[in-house]
This record gives C-alpha cells, sequence and structure tokens, in this order.
C-alpha cells in the first residue's frame, strides 16, 4: 500500500527541520572534503611530480566510468593521532569493474607514505571483512611503507592487527574470492606479503617496489649496497623472482591490467532475490531532512523517513496494529526485495516479539532486513521487568544475532543501550552500518548517565550525613554530560569505525540500494535460530 | 522499355541508375569487381556478375567481359554510367555489334567530340561559339597583332612550346601588344628555344557554366544551365543550377547554341555542353564560349533533375528504348534553386589527398538528396574515386537552397575516413559565393581560409571522452554515485599527434563535468535526454580505437587506450641475450648496420630447435659478440643495439 505522507514542506517546521539538518550535514561534509585530499598540499605535489596518480584517481581509473563508489570509512580517523591521518591514510570502498562489484583498498602515500596507523589497519581489515562476507573480488593498491612505527604495538601484536590482512586474503583465496594486487609506490617489510599473497600481482615499471627489507636495512643486517630498483623492482620481480605476474609501464597501464584481471575471473552474481523494476518514491527522497527533527527528543513517524527510501512508496506493513513502536513490514529498495524493521518509539516487550516474528519471517523468505535505528532503549520500570521484557527483547536480539539474511542497519536517529542490540548495531555484524549527520550513539543518553552517576554520588554523600547542593550536583554532571555530547558524536563514532560512514541522509536510498547489491553478490544461506526464551 | 538492363558501373551511379529502373520495373544486373564483391550496387540490383580484379583495366574497363555479362544474363541494354567506359565509342560498337542497346550517344556521336580540336571546328561550323584565338604558322609581329586585334582585347599571348606561364603576356590594350610580343618570344626563345606564340581571348573572371542537352538522334532539346564554377584544380566541388545572375536572354542564347551543338552530331541520349562564360561584367549573350560536349550523364546530372522536375535516367532509358523525349522545350521550366556538394574521403590539410578507410558511421541528414554508393561499414578503397555522396539540395530560391545546404553537410555523419566535410562547409559560409559571385579561381584564392583547420573546441573534446567512456549510457540510478567528493574518471585521446586527457566527474546521475585542458564542460540530464551548452549532444561513434564526434564537420581522436602497451616484452633492452644455452648457427647482421623491429639477428640451435633472434626495435648495430659455431650459455649477450 502507498504511504501517505502527511509532511507541509511550506511549514514553518519543515523548513527549519531542512536548516538544521542542513548545519549537520556541513560539519561532516567538510570533514569528508578536507579528508578526501589526503595528506598535505606539498607532499600531493611531490606524489603528482613522480607520474603517480593520487588515490582517488587511481580508484576512478581502475572502475568503471560512471561506476558508482560506495566508500567505506570516509572520515575514519578524524581527529585522531593529532590529525595524521586523514581517511586513515587509505581509501576503501566498493565500484564496479566490468559491472563486477568489487571491494578496493588503496594505500594513500600522501599520509605518510601510505604507514598503517591503527586505524588503517582497523579500514583494511573491514574492507576485506565486507568482502568476504558479500564475496567481492579484493583489488589492493599498494603504496605503503608498511607498518607506522610510533604505533608498532598498536598495529602488529594482536589478532585484529597487522597480520590479520594477509590470514584474510588466504582464506578469502581459499573461498574463491579473487585477491589482486596492484603495486604502485613502496611496498615494504610485512606489506610485502600483500603483493606476495595476491592470486594476480600487477607492478609499475621503475615505481613499484616490493622487499622484505630496504637498502639501508639491507646494508645495516649483511653490508650489501643494492639500489631499490635491484633489489625488488618491478623488472627483478616479474623477470626473476616471480613475486609478480604483469610489469605496467605507469599507474594507467597498471589500472587497465588490474581491470583486464577482473574481466578474465569467470563469476557471475548468484541468483538470490526477486527483483522488480525500480521505481521511484513517491516522495521525494530530498525531503528527508524536512520530516525528520533535528531534536532527537522530538518524536515523528519513521513512516515518513520509509515514504522516501521506498519504491514507489508502497510499503506492506506488518502487523501494523500490534506493537506500534516498531514498524515493520516489506518494500523495495530500488527492485530489491527488502524487510524493514524501524522504531517508532521505545521498545516494547509487544514490539520486540514482533520484530523476533518479523524477522523469521524474513530470514525464511531470504529477504534482505534494513533496520532504521532510532532507538532510545527497552521500556524499563517495574511493570516492565515484571512482565519479562528482557525476555521478550532477548528474542529479538537472538532473531537479529542468528539470521543469515543480510541486515543493512541505518541510524537514522538515536542510538542507545539495548536498543542498538535489538536494531543490529555494529556488534550484530549487519553487511553494512551507515549513520546519518543528526545521529548519536552511546550506552545511554548523556543526561540520563551523569543523572545515574550523581544519584549514587548523592547517595554516598548523604549516607555520610553530608550535604550535596544543586549546583554542586550540575557541576558534576557536566563534564560527564559533554563527554557523552563529544563521545556520541557520529564523527566520532565514524573516525573509530564503528560504522562503515556517515551519508547524506537523502542519499539514503542509493546507499541502501547500493550496499544490498553488494551483499546479494554472495548467497545466502539458510539461517537456523539460537534458543528463544518463550 | 527494356526488361533487363545491366549497369556498367560502380558506386553511387550505378546505384543511381538501379533505383530508376527499378522504380520502371526494369530489372538490373551489376557487374563488380574483386573489391566490390560487397558493394552497396551489387546489393541492390537483381543480379550481380563478377568481372575481375579491383583494378580499373582488370574489370570495369573490360569491354568485353561486361558485353559478355549482358549476353549471359539476358540484359537487353547497357547503361555505362560516367567514367570507365561510358565515352568508349570502340565500346559501344562491341555493345552493338552483340546485339546490344547502347543506353547513350552513337560512336559517332562521342567520337566527334572526343577530340577536342575537331569539335570546335565543327561547333564553329554550326554557329556555335568557340574561343577566339589564333593558332597558325604565322608568325610575323603585325599578322600577330592583326589578330590579336580582331579577337578583341585582352588577349593572351602564350608560348605554342610554353608550360609554367613562360612565354605568357597578358595584353590589356593594342598599343601594348608590340612589346609584350617581343617580351613573349624572347622568353620563348630562352625557355623552349622556340620563338612561336599563339593568340587567344583572354576571360576575366572565368565561369564554367554547362548546358544539359537531350537528344533523341535528331532533335534535341535543353534542360537549362549549371553553374560549375566552383572548382579546384579542375575538379567540380560544388555545382548548382540554375546559374547565379543568369539573364534571361543569355540562358536563350546559351540554350539554343547547346541544342545547336548537341544537333551537329545527330545526338541521343543526355548530354552535357560546356561553355566558359565571361563574368567579369555580368553575363551576356556574346560573352560565352563552347568548350567541349560531354557525352554521358554528369556527375551533377541531380541539380538539374530537381529544378526541372526531370529523372534524367528515366529519360535516357526511355529514348534508348526508342521513345521520344517525353517533354518538349517549351513545357520544360525552372522550379527554384538546387546545389550539389561533394563529399569525398580527402585529407584536406594533406592537399587533399585521396583518403581511405572503412566507414565505421554514414548518415545522412533528412532535408537533403543523397545519393551515395557507400553505406555505414563499407570500405573506401584506393582502387577508385574516394567519393562517399552526392549531397543534393533544393529550395525556392538560391539563398534558401544554400542555407539548406549549409545544414545538410552539418548534419552530414561520416565516421572512418577523413572527409571534405569542413571545406564544403566553409565554401557554403564563404561570403563570395553566397552572394552568387562565382568565378573558377574563387577556390584558389581563397584556398588557405577555406582549409583552416581548427582545434577541436573543449565541447566536442568533451563529448568524445562521454562517448569513449560510455558514461551517458550508463543507467541513472547509480550513474556515479559517490558518498562526498565525485571521483574524476581519465579519458585519453589523441588528435594531430597531441594527447588531451578528459577528466570525467559525476556529480550526480543528472550533472556529469568534462574538464578539458582546464575547461569544464557540464552535462545535464533532461527529460529529452542529456545537454551541453544549451543543446542536444551530436552524434558520437566509437569504432576501431577512433572516436567521431559529428559536430564541426565530425572530429575524430584516436582514442589511447591504456592497456595497449608493451612493457613485458623487454624492448628496453640494447642487448640481444642467448635465451637458452645453445649453438650459434648464424649471425645475419654486423656492427654499424641498420636494422627495423622484427629483424632476423641470428639464429640459435638448442633442444633441437632453431631459435631465431629478432631486433625488439628499430636501431643500429653496436656490437657483434658472438659469431657462428659459438657455443653459449644462457643469457650471453650476442649482440648489442647502440643506445636510442
Amino acid at each position: 500500500m502507498k504511504l501517505n505522507s502527511s509532511a507541509v514542506p511550506s511549514s514553518e517546521a519543515f523548513k527549519a527541520n531542512v536548516a538544521g539538518h542542513l548545519e549537520a550535514l556541513k560539519v561532516v561534509s567538510d570533514v569528508a572534503q578536507s579528508a578526501a585530499l589526503g595528506g598535505g598540499e606539498r607532499s600531493r605535489e611531490r606524489h603528482l611530480s613522480r607520474g603517480k596518480m593520487l588515490p582517488r584517481e587511481r580508484i576512478a581509473n581502475l572502475l568503471d566510468a560512471g561506476s558508482p563508489f560506495l566508500e567505506v570509512g570516509a572520515t575514519a580517523a578524524h581527529g585522531l593521532y593529532d590529525g595524521a591521518a586523514p581517511c586513515a591514510g587509505a581509501v576503501a570502498g566498493i565500484g564496479r569493474v566490468h559491472g563486477q562489484e568489487v571491494m578496493v583498498i588503496c594505500n594513500d602515500a600522501t599520509v605518510k607514505g601510505g604507514t598503517y596507523f591503527p586505524m588503517t589497519v582497523k579500514k583494511h581489515l573491514r574492507g576485506q571483512e565486507i568482502a568476504e562476507e558479500c564475496n567481492l573480488p579484493c583489488i589492493y593498491l599498494v603504496d605503503s611503507g608498511g607498518a607506522n612505527l610510533p604505533n608498532q604495538d598498536e598495529v602488529f601484536p594482536d589478532r585484529d592487527h597487522f597480520g590479520r590482512i594477509f590470514y584474510n586474503q588466504a582464506r578469502m583465496s581459499a573461498k574463491g574470492i579473487p585477491q589482486i594486487a596492484v603495486v604502485m609506490g613502496n611496498c615494504t617489510a610485512g606489506g610485502a606479503y600483500v603483493p606476495a599473497m595476491s592470486d594476480v600481482t600487477i607492478m609499475v615499471k621503475e615505481q613499484a617496489t616490493i622487499f622484505l627489507a630496504g637498502p639501508p636495512l639491507v646494508k645495516a643486517a649483511t653490508g650489501e649496497v643494492v639500489s631499490a630498483e635491484e633489489l625488488g623492482g618491478g623488472d627483478v620481480h616479474t623477470r626473476l623472482s616471480g613475486v609478480a605476474d604483469y610489469l605496467a609501464e605507469d599507474d594507467a597501464h597498471a589500472l587497465a591490467l588490474a581491470r583486464q584481471a577482473v574481466g578474465n575471473l569467470n563469476r557471475e552474481k548468484p541468483a538470490t532475490v526477486k527483483w522488480e523494476s525500480p521505481e521511484d518514491p513517491a516522495y521525494d527522497p530530498a525531503e528527508i531532512f524536512g520530516v525528520v527533527p533535528t531534536d532527537l527528543r522530538t518524536p515523528y513517524d519513521i513512516r515518513e523517513v520509509i515514504a522516501r527510501i521506498v519504491d514507489g512508496s508502497r510499503f506492506d506493513e506488518f502487523k501494523a496494529r500490534f506493537g506500534e513502536t516498531l514498524v515493520t513490514g516489506f518494500a523495495h529498495v530500488k527492485g530489491c526485495p527488502v524487510g524493514i524493521v524501524a522504531n517508532n518509539g521505545v521498545l516494547f516487550s509487544e514490539s520486540a516479539v514482533k520484530g523476533a516474528h518479523f524477522i523469521e519471517l524474513c530470514s525464511q523468505r531470504n529477504i534482505p532486513l534494513v533496520f532504521l535505528q532510532n532507538i532510545t532503549g527497552f521500556m524499563v520500570g517495574r511493570k516492565y521487568e515484571s512482565e519479562g521484557i528482557a525476555r521478550h527483547g532477548a528474542k529479538m536480539v537472538t532473531a537479529v544475532a542468528s539470521t543469515n539474511v543480510p541486515k543493512i542497519t541505518m541510524l537514522v536517529g538515536g542510538s542507545f543501550g539495548a536498543g542498538n542490540y535489538g536494531m543490529a548495531g555494529r556488534a550484530y555484524s549487519p553487511r553494512f552500518l551507515w549513520t546519518w549527520p543528526n545521529s548519536r550513539i552511546s550506552v545511554m543518553g548523556g543526561e540520563q548517565a551523569a543523572g545515574v552517576l550523581a544519584t549514587v554520588k548523592r547517595d554516598a554523600i548523604e549516607r555520610q550525613g553530608g550535604a550535596w547542593s544543586s549546583e554542586e550536583e550540575a557541576a558534576f554532571k557536566q563534564p560527564t554530560i559533554d563527554m557523552f555530547e563529544e563521545q556520541s558524536h557520529p564523527l566520532y563514532a565514524s573516525a573509530r569505525l564503528w560504522d562503515d560512514g556517515i551519508i547524506d541522509p537523502r542519499k539514503s536510498r542509493d546507499v541502501l540500494a547500493l550496499s544490498l547489491s553488494a551483499a546479494l553478490c554472495a548467497p545466502i544461506e539458510p539461517t537456523k535460530f539460537g534458543v528463544f526464551r518463550m | 522499355m527494356f526488361e533487363k538492363i545491366l549497369i556498367a558501373n560502380r558506386g553511387e551511379i550505378a546505384c543511381r541508375v538501379i533505383e530508376t529502373a527499378r522504380a520502371l520495373g526494369v530489372k538490373t544486373v551489376a557487374v563488380y569487381s574483386d573489391a566490390d564483391a560487397n558493394a552497396k550496387h551489387v546489393a541492390m540490383a537483381d543480379e550481380a556478375v563478377h568481372i575481375g580484379g579491383a583494378a580499373p583495366a582488370e574489370s570495369y574497363l573490360r569491354g568485353d567481359v561486361i558485353v559478355k555479362a549482358a549476353l549471359e544474363t539476358g540484359a537487353q541494354g547497357i547503361h555505362p554510367g560516367y567514367g570507365f567506359l561510358s565515352e568508349n565509342p570502340d565500346f559501344v560498337d562491341t555493345v552493338e555489334a552483340a546485339g546490344l542497346t547502347f543506353i547513350g550517344p552513337s560512336a559517332k556521336a562521342i567520337r566527334a567530340m572526343g577530340l577536342k580540336d575537331a569539335a570546335k571546328a565543327l561547333m564553329h561550323e554550326a554557329g556555335v561559339p568557340v574561343v577566339p584565338g589564333y593558332h597558325g604558322d604565322n608568325q610575323d609581329a603585325a599578322y600577330l597583332k592583326a589578330q590579336a586585334d580582331e579577337i578583341g582585347y585582352p588577349v593572351l599571348i602564350k608560348a605554342v612550346a610554353g608550360g609554367g606561364g613562360k612565354g605568357m603576356r597578358l595584353v590589356e590594350e593594342a598599343a601594348a601588344f608590340g612589346d609584350a610580343l617581343s617580351s613573349a618570344q624572347n622568353e620563348a626563345t630562352t625557355a623552349f628555344g622556340n620563338p612561336d606564340v599563339l593568340i587567344e581571348k583572354y576571360i576575366q573572371q572565368p565561369r564554367h557554366i554547362e548546358v544539359q542537352v537531350f537528344g533523341d538522334g535528331a532533335q534535341a532539346v535543353h534542360l537549362f544551365e549549371r553553374d560549375c564554377s566552383l572548382q579546384r584544380r579542375h575538379q567540380k566541388v560544388i555545382e548548382e543550377a540554375p546559374a547565379p545572375d543568369m539573364p534571361l536572354d543569355v540562358r536563350e542564347a546559351m540554350g539554343q547554341a547547346a541544342v545547336r551543338a548537341a544537333e551537329a552530331i545527330g545526338y541521343k541520349g543526355a548530354g552535357t555542353v560546356e561553355f566558359i562564360v565571361d563574368g567579369s561584367n555580368g553575363l551576356r549573350t556574346d560573352g560565352f564560349w563552347f568548350m567541349e560536349m560531354n557525352t554521358r550523364l554528369q556527375v551533377e546530372h541531380p541539380v538539374t533533375e530537381l529544378i526541372t522536375g526531370v529523372d534524367l535516367v528515366e529519360w535516357q532509358l526511355r529514348v534508348a528504348a526508342g521513345e521520344p523525349i517525353p517533354v518538349a522545350q517549351e513545357d520544360l521550366s525552372i522550379n527554384g534553386h538546387s546545389f550539389e556538394a561533394r563529399l569525398y574521403a580527402e585529407d584536406v590539410p594533406k592537399g587533399f589527398l585521396p583518403a581511405t578507410g572503412t566507414l565505421s558511421h554514414l548518415a545522412f541528414p533528412d532535408g537533403c538528396r543523397a545519393d551515395s554508393g557507400v553505406r555505414g561499414g563499407d570500405t573506401i578503397s584506393p582502387f577508385y574515386d574516394p567519393m562517399i555522396a552526392k549531397v543534393i539540395v533544393h529550395g525556392p530560391s538560391r539563398a534558401a537552397a544554400l542555407s539548406k545546404m549549409r545544414h545538410a553537410l552539418e548534419g552530414c555523419e561520416v565516421a572512418g575516413t577523413v572527409t571534405n566535410l569542413a571545406f564544403l562547409g566553409a565554401l557554403c559560409a564563404h561570403e563570395g559565393f553566397s552572394k552568387g559571385d562565382v568565378d573558377t579561381g574563387l577556390i584558389a584564392r581563397d584556398i588557405e581560409a577555406l582549409t583552416a583547420a581548427e582545434r577541436p573546441s573543449a565541447v566536442t573534446v568533451a563529448q568524445a571522452a562521454l562517448a569513449v567512456s560510455g558514461v551517458l549510457k550508463c543507467p541513472a540510478d547509480a550513474l556515479g554515485f559517490s558518498l562526498w567528493e565525485p571521483l574524476s574518471h581519465s579519458v585519453y585521446l589523441r588528435r594531430d599527434d597531441q594527447q588531451i586527457t578528459a577528466k570525467i566527474k559525476c556529480h550526480s546521475s543528472n550533472d556529469v563535468v568534462v574538464e578539458v585542458e582546464g575547461n569544464d564542460v557540464r552535462f545535464l540530464r533532461s527529460q529529452t535526454g542529456w545537454r551541453v551548452a544549451g543543446r542536444a549532444l551530436s552524434n558520437a561513434v566509437v569504432k576501431d580505437g577512433v572516436v567521431t564526434v559529428f559536430e564541426d564537420y565530425g572530429v575524430a581522436f584516436d582514442v589511447i587506450d591504456a592497456l595497449d602497451r608493451s612493457s613485458n616484452d623487454g624492448a628496453a633492452s640494447n642487448v640481444i641475450e642467448a635465451p637458452m644455452p645453445g649453438l650459434v648457427k648464424a649471425v645475419f647482421v654486423e656492427a654499424g648496420q641498420n636494422v627495423a623491429e622484427g629483424d632476423r639477428l641470428a639464429i640459435l640451435e638448442a633442444m633441437k630447435m632453431e631459435h631465431s633472434l629478432l631486433a625488439a626495435r628499430d636501431g643500429t648495430i653496436a656490437e657483434v659478440m658472438a659469431e657462428a659455431g659459438a657455443q653459449v650459455e644462457a643469457g650471453a649477450a650476442l649482440i648489442q643495439l647502440e643506445e636510442e
């Protein structure tokens, strides 16, 4: 059934919402744009003067002209390492080569020589994780000096550190997920294993080098004096060592060779869902800004958002009269069938049970799930505890955790507490998790957290017979409120890769469609649910 | 009427004849050479007979083979088209001796007009004006002066043995004749050892105007004139009918003179009487002179057809089949104005060099008649005239027709070869030509301006880049999507040995910007499709590594394929090494010798096989380090090339 919007674009409220969202968007887009530049002006110029393409140029010329590029972690490492690693020193995302979706992970040598900061490692691993879950060929555009030495303790030793990159390559290769490396600059020490572990490796002549130890280390270790090109240049590796397979004249040639390699993969997208002809929503997606209040505390009908995301604004709402604070139903996004799970208020027992029911349905039918998350949490209080809201909430969490259909989560508002779990937060491994600039994420609201801490403190003071003025209490609470405000901001979250990136809400439909398309490159495995506490 | 005819020709004229024959219910037989097996005229005809090799002398000039083909296919008549055998009286004899009808004049008429001097004399007798002059042996100065006086000034004195302008003098008035004559004679003596001169009337601002005639063997009519003054080195470029600024009395006088010429030789069929006309002071009844008669259908016959409404090929077939001329002189009239432009595969910047190529795309706009012997996918071969088409327009007035011609030329889409379209377009925009100020020297005078090559505009380059990228054909829904900053995709093109890089950025699926050498060209998608600079995009085709954008008369770029590089062959090395251990069987080069890429330099025998060692690039041999009979190790340096 087609949804009916009650939005009035000429109203003051609508206009105020638009203004508020544009302001929130600008904060993020400024950060994203400066991150996209990579290193400073001088290092970019030095890079270009060597005849090398900048990272995004490399990606553009690897992908089909006009290919979409769904970037992951566009503002990663923002505000970290004193701003030394814009975009975490590597660009990652999904694009198309000869019409096939691929994951591209591209070092940015203009950022500290492309060395791996902790977030670089995390981003690289996240790119690989997406590729593995979505069955996407990986193309590594390598131009990196290896681990960032001052941060070695946070990039080398642990499970999800540097070594995991090569582990993933081997595991993915074993699963038949192609691993292609294009070495376009340095590729030193541990990094040398990226090309070495790849199925196919291309090197740029007199520009790329691969070695376990560079000339200075060789000289120190054995006294042998050798040039970088003689030690590990493209000629050596394609002619003598066999570490690489193709020798390219320059970046453009190397990228063309990589395209050729993808063209020869002999892969096809599996049949998963029944696609329909795409159709624009009846309501303009750009109106999302007007229908969503900027203040998270103002309630609104999430169907206004759904109407601006799904094909024809048509929504087959399931169980509309039951557990009304959770909206569930079937729709299509650019032709792809989806089951939508969206918050329309706090979660009650009924809403949680309804959610679990609906997730079971979608799992049964192989319908991907889209979570529109705007949740303050599960309802609290004696009545709810005693009716077993934890038990009912656990059903929804079990369903979300167990299902094998692709899940795409979008934070369109608040993401607080256990609501985050029930709505497929990061810990529940959605294929993709995107956030809006107005969203906030934390274990609870800053006010609530400060209130909890203040209550504990007041109890302690009063137990000892002391007194606590309301001014003292306010002063005590403020740092907590400030900390929560800073840490719940999407830029803070995205910098740490708690999500895959902040998006322009008006592009939600495109982002969902591209995410679904990528997710459906992998077959959908049958679901086996855990025990539901009944 | 014939039941079946054979067309002894190829290209557009063969197609033209087939069209009319088909309209009259006459079956057609095409003939073709090796090179034309898949040609358009072969495809159009009811039957086709292979007559020999690609060279005309082995096929289209083989009268005997053609007549045999006609007999074997049961054709009753042979239409010769123009060129090839069309004005060969011996061929006419052969055709008629075989009992077939030659669709054209008699052998006798062709012979009468075939010898230019004799033809002029014949015409003079028939009362047709010929260019006055003295070509006699009497070289007495006073006698020559008297001849010049009689011819009327200005006159040209030319050395009989002359050439290259030597011994030539223009004499404007009687008083100057004596001095001019002696200086011409002196120069002729010096240059050629022969002082003899001839005298001719000097025709100022000469125009080439010809009259279409049609005879039945006794009587003839004329179908008015065509002006073919726009010529480049005697090759007609643009023809029109009627002639601009033609007074009625001059048209009448020229028409009658042409009819007299045709009747004087008992002309049968379509013919053209060419006149040289003094255009210096308006056309006059005493200002035109017979040059020659073409005893065939002319290339430019369509302009006459369009202003008279007559199908000249239909008349040819009817009259050849024994019918009378379909229309009487008094029933012929001129309606409007017509132009024909000859579209050629020519490299204009390289001096109009004939070009070849496979037409990867060929399309003509509405609003013109395009007589063409080729289709998209056909090849312009080096064996024949490189004509692609005749673009013909008709309008109520000369200005209207010329405007239509400009639009038609702008709308012609030819890819796969260079063309003279831009030159034709420049001519149609020429101020003098637009006003009707034509003479045979116009093109030569203004050749530089008419052939000035313009750099392709950024809009043109941008369209080429987009066509190569295929971006605009991507499905709209996700075209160029990006979360924040759009990616910039490079397309590399080459034109005139210069590389051009275009960078394509999709700002949204409806908004694409192409950066060309610092200029941003913006493409926006509207309800009706993509638009640039406020207009719809020009058509463009990408084929065989070339992209052609159909604006500015077609601009072609080579597409640089980033994959098309050869880094893996080790061409950079100057040293030819032994690929494996073996015996040097032979060495074919010595130091200082120049070699070309692929030349065999030596032979190495190893593992029972002989391996040829080839030059990896062009170069000069610096040193030969191996001699025949030597046993060498793998990797041993055998021959060294000099550094590049």
